[in-house]
C-alpha cells in the first residue's frame, strides 16, 4: 500500500463505520458458533475508502464459502467476518490485532497499510494466528522470521528490481540518476532499483535526495541536469513526483522519467499537468482486466455492493479465499494444523496464481508498468507473475 | 557555469519567497517582541483561499481572462488574509500583550495548530493541484532556463520589498510603527494609537504572506494545508538569520536562505565526493544559522535584539 494522502471521503467513512458497528453489534446477539475470519484496515479516515473495498472482498469470499457448504471436521461450517478499524495508524494497528486476537478469529486478512501491518504482525504471531495482508508491500513485513505473516501481492524489492532490469533493458537507459525522499517506502525501493539497476549494466550517476514535505526540487534537479543522465528514477510519493515532473520539464532536461507504485496514481497527473506525458510508473500486480478472474469478479462485486471496486478488493478477496482453502485442506480452523498447509499452498485465484515462498511473500509477483498519454495511464506490460 | 547560474536563479526565486514571509515575522517581532509562529499558515490559507476563488471562477464559465483571475484570486486572498492577520492578533495575541514572554509564544504556537486543522477540515488533505494561469514557459538566460513565473516571484517580491521600505520609512504610519517599535509607551503617550498601529502591522505582514502564497502555489502547481509549516519555518530562520526585528535583514537573511539552500543542495554531493548527500540541503542552512547565532547573535544585520532582550 502506498503512503499516500488520499482525499476524505467522509461518506464511506461513516458507511464503513456505521457496517462495522452494525457488525459488532450484529455479532452479539448470535449464540451459533461460526468461525471468525478477522479483516483490519482503516475503516474511517483519508484512505477509508480502500479499506471499505478490502472488507467487501473479504465478505465477498466468506459468503461464498458459506453458500457454498464446506465441511469441517465432520460439521457444516459457517464463516462471520469480524472487522476492525485501524485507521492507518501504526499506533492503532496492534491494538485492534490484539482485539481481533482475544476475539479468537481464525484467521486474519489484513491490514491495509505496511505501517499498521508490520507493527500488528508480532501479535498475531505471538498468538500463532494467520495473517495475510493483501496490499502491505514494505518488505520488513515477511522478513522479520514470523512464520504466520503471508502476502498476495509483490514487495517493495521484487518492484525495484523489475523497474531496475527495466529501465536498463527495456528502456534503453545507461546513465541514471536516483532521487528518493528518505521515507522507508522511497528509500527501499529505491537502494533495490540501485542494485537491478547496477546488474542489468546500468551506471548510476548520481544519488540525490528529498523529503515528503518537499515541493521545490530545482536544486536538486540542477545538480542532475549538469550529469546529464537519460533516465530519472524517484521512489517516493505523487505528491513529491507530480511537481518534480513539472520542473523536470521546466528546466528543460530531457531524461526519461520513472517512478513506482507511489507515482502510478490519478493524483500524479493532476499534479503534474502536462508535463506528466510520457512519465513512466509501475504497480504491484496487474490491472483488473488482465487478472484471469477479473472480469467475472468485478461483476460479482457490484452485483453485491453496488458500486465499483476500488483498488486491492480482488487481493483481499483472494486472501480470503486461500486461509479458506487451506483451513479446507487441513478439515480444520486451528492455526496451529492449517498454517503448514498454508505456507506450501498453491491456489488460482482472481488475481493469479496464489503460492508463498519462504518468508511469506507471494511467489513471482507481477508488476505491471504503465506510461503516462494523453492524461491517463496507458498499460505497458507486466513482469513476473 | 550555466548550471551554476541556474542554481543562482533557483537560489533567487527561494529566496524572495523565503524574504516575503520573513518581512511578517520581522515586522511583528520588531513591534511587540513577539514570534508568531502563525504567520507560516497564513501563507497557507492565502494559497488555498486563491485557489478556491480561482476553482470558483474557472466553474462559472465567465470566461474572464487568466490574468484577470489570478489578480482577482490575489485580491481575495490578501483580504482574507489581512482579516485572518487582524483576527489572530485582536483574539489571540492582545489579551496576552502584558502576560510573561512564554505565554504569547505558546498561544501562537497553538494559533499554528489551529489554523492547519482547520484549513484540513475546509480544504482535506489531499493535494490540490493549482491551475496554471500564467503558462510555466521556459525562458533561456545565458544556457540558465527561467520560467514565468519565476521571473514574477522575483519581481512581484522586489517591487513589494521596496514598497514596503517607502511605506514604513515615508509615511504617517510608517512613522508611527517605528515609534512603537522603539517604544510603545511613549509612542502612546505622543498621541499614537498602539492597538491600531500593531493591527496594521500583522495586516500588512498577512497581506505580504497571501502574496507569498499565491506565489509559492502557482510556482509549484500545488496547494496543501501543511505547505505552511516548513515554509514559515525557513521564513522565521532567514528572519534571524538577517537579524529579527530587522526589515532589510530579513531581505538579506531570504536571499541568503534561498542561495544557501539551492547552491548547497546542488554542489555538497560534488565537493565531498558523495560523502554528504543533497539529504543535508536543510542541515547546511541551519548550520549556517548556528554559526551565525553563535559568532554574532543579533544577526547580519541586526542591532535591535540586544536592547530588546
Amino acid at each position: 500500500m502506498k503512503e499516500g494522502d488520499l482525499s476524505v471521503h467522509l461518506k464511506t467513512a461513516v458507511v464503513g463505520a456505521a457496517a462495522a458497528l452494525a457488525l459488532v453489534l450484529s455479532g452479539c446477539g448470535k449464540k451459533d458458533e461460526a468461525i471468525k475470519i478477522g479483516h483490519a484496515g482503516p475503516l474511517t479516515g483519508p484512505v477509508a475508502h480502500l479499506g471499505k473495498d478490502n472488507e467487501n472482498g473479504v465478505r465477498l469470499a466468506l459468503d461464498e464459502a458459506n453458500a457454498a457448504n464446506i465441511m469441517l471436521g465432520g460439521k457444516k461450517a459457517t464463516f462471520a467476518m469480524q472487522s476492525e478499524d485501524d485507521q492507518a495508524d501504526p499506533k492503532q494497528g496492534p491494538i485492534v490485532a490484539q482485539k481481533l486476537v482475544d476475539a479468537k478469529v481464525a484467521g486474519v486478512i489484513g491490514h491495509l497499510n505496511s505501517g499498521t501491518t508490520i507493527p500488528a504482525s508480532k501479535i498475531y504471531h505471538d498468538a500463532g494466528i494467520a495473517q495475510i495482508s493483501p496490499s502491505a508491500t514494505n518488505v520488513t513485513y515477511t522478513h522479520q522470521g514470523f512464520k504466520t505473516a503471508f502476502r498476495v501481492m509483490a514487495n517493495d524489492a521484487q518492484q525495484g528490481k523489475v523497474l531496475g532490469d527495466y529501465a536498463v533493458h527495456k528502456l534503453g537507459a545507461k546513465n541514471i540518476a536516483i532521487i528518493d525522499d528518505r521515507s522507508a517506502y522511497g528509500q527501499g525501493l529505491a537502494d533495490e532499483f540501485e542494485k537491478a539497476a547496477k546488474a542489468a549494466g546500468g551506471q548510476v550517476v548520481t544519488r540525490e535526495f528529498t523529503g515528503t514535505d518537499k515541493t521545490d526540487f530545482n536544486a536538486i534537479l540542477t545538480s542532475i541536469k549538469g550529469k546529464n543522465p537519460d533516465l530519472i528514477f524517484y521512489g517516493g510519493m505523487d505528491s513529491q513526483s507530480g511537481p518534480m515532473m513539472k520542473q523536470i520539464k521546466n528546466l528543460g532536461i530531457g531524461a526519461k522519467f520513472l517512478t513506482g507504485d507511489g507515482g502510478q496514481t490519478a493524483e500524479f497527473l493532476k499534479l503534474a499537468g502536462d508535463a506528466a506525458e510520457g512519465a513512466y510508473a509501475s504497480s504491484p500486480g496487474v490491472p483488473l482486466d488482465k487478472m484471469p478472474g477479473g472480469k467475472a469478479f468485478a461483476e460479482k462485486y457490484k452485483a453485491k455492493f453496488n458500486i465499483e471496486i476500488q483498488l486491492y478488493a480482488p487481493y483481499a478477496y483472494d486472501a480470503a479465499n486461500v486461509l479458506l482453502e487451506a483451513m479446507k485442506k487441513a478439515d480444520s480452523t486451528d492455526p496451529a494444523k492449517y498454517l503448514p498447509i498454508l505456507a506450501g499452498i498453491s491456489y488460482q485465484g482472481v488475481t493469479g496464481n496464489v503460492a508463498f515462498d519462504e518468508n511469506g511473500d507471494i511467489k513471482g509477483g507481477s508488476i505491471s508498468l504503465y506510461q503516462a498519454k494523453g492524461g491517463k495511464w496507458e498499460y505497458l506490460d507486466t513482469v513476473g507473475g | 557555469m550555466d548550471i551554476f547560474l541556474q542554481q543562482i536563479l533557483n537560489g533567487l526565486v527561494l529566496g524572495s519567497v523565503y524574504a516575503l514571509v520573513a518581512l511578517g515575522y520581522t515586522m511583528v517581532y520588531g513591534i511587540l517582541g513577539l514570534i508568531n509562529f502563525a504567520h507560516g499558515e497564513v501563507v497557507m490559507v492565502g494559497a488555498l483561499v486563491s485557489l478556491s476563488v480561482v476553482e470558483l471562477l474557472l466553474g462559472t464559465n465567465l470566461g474572464l481572462p487568466a490574468p484577470l483571475l489570478g489578480v482577482v484570486a490575489l485580491v481575495v486572498a490578501i483580504g482574507v488574509c489581512m482579516a485572518l492577520g487582524f483576527s489572530i492578533e485582536r483574539i489571540a495575541y492582545r489579551p496576552l500583550r502584558r502576560a510573561p514572554r512564554l505565554a504569547p509564544l505558546i498561544t501562537a504556537i497553538g494559533v499554528s495548530i489551529l489554523l492547519q486543522t482547520l484549513a484540513m477540515l475546509i480544504w482535506g488533505r489531499r493535494y490540490h493541484t493549482v491551475p496554471a494561469l500564467i503558462p510555466p514557459t521556459p525562458h533561456a538566460v545565458a544556457g540558465a532556463t527561467i520560467t514565468n513565473v519565476q521571473i514574477l516571484i522575483i519581481v512581484v517580491s522586489a517591487l513589494i520589498m521596496a514598497g514596503l521600505m517607502g511605506l514604513v520609512h515615508f509615511t504617517r504610519l510608517g512613522r508611527a510603527m517605528r515609534a512603537t517599535a522603539e517604544n510603545p509607551v511613549v509612542a502612546g503617550l505622543m498621541g499614537v494609537n498602539i492597538n491600531r498601529i500593531i493591527s496594521a502591522t500583522f495586516m500588512i505582514g498577512s497581506a505580504l504572506a497571501a502574496v507569498a502564497g499565491v506565489l509559492v502555489s502557482s510556482n509549484y502547481g500545488v496547494a496543501h494545508y501543511y505547505m505552511g509549516f516548513v515554509l514559515g519555518l525557513k521564513a522565521f530562520t532567514a528572519a534571524v538569520l538577517g537579524g529579527i526585528g530587522n526589515l532589510p535583514g530579513a531581505m538579506v537573511g531570504g536571499l541568503l536562505l534561498g542561495l544557501i539552500e539551492s547552491l548547497g543542495a546542488g554542489y555538497i554531493g560534488d565537493l565531498t565526493g558523495g560523502f554528504l548527500g543533497s539529504h543535508y540541503q536543510d542541515v547546511f542552512a541551519f548550520l549556517v544559522l548556528i554559526m551565525v547565532l553563535v559568532f554574532r547573535p543579533t544577526g547580519l544585520l541586526g542591532e535591535r535584539l540586544s536592547e530588546r532582550a
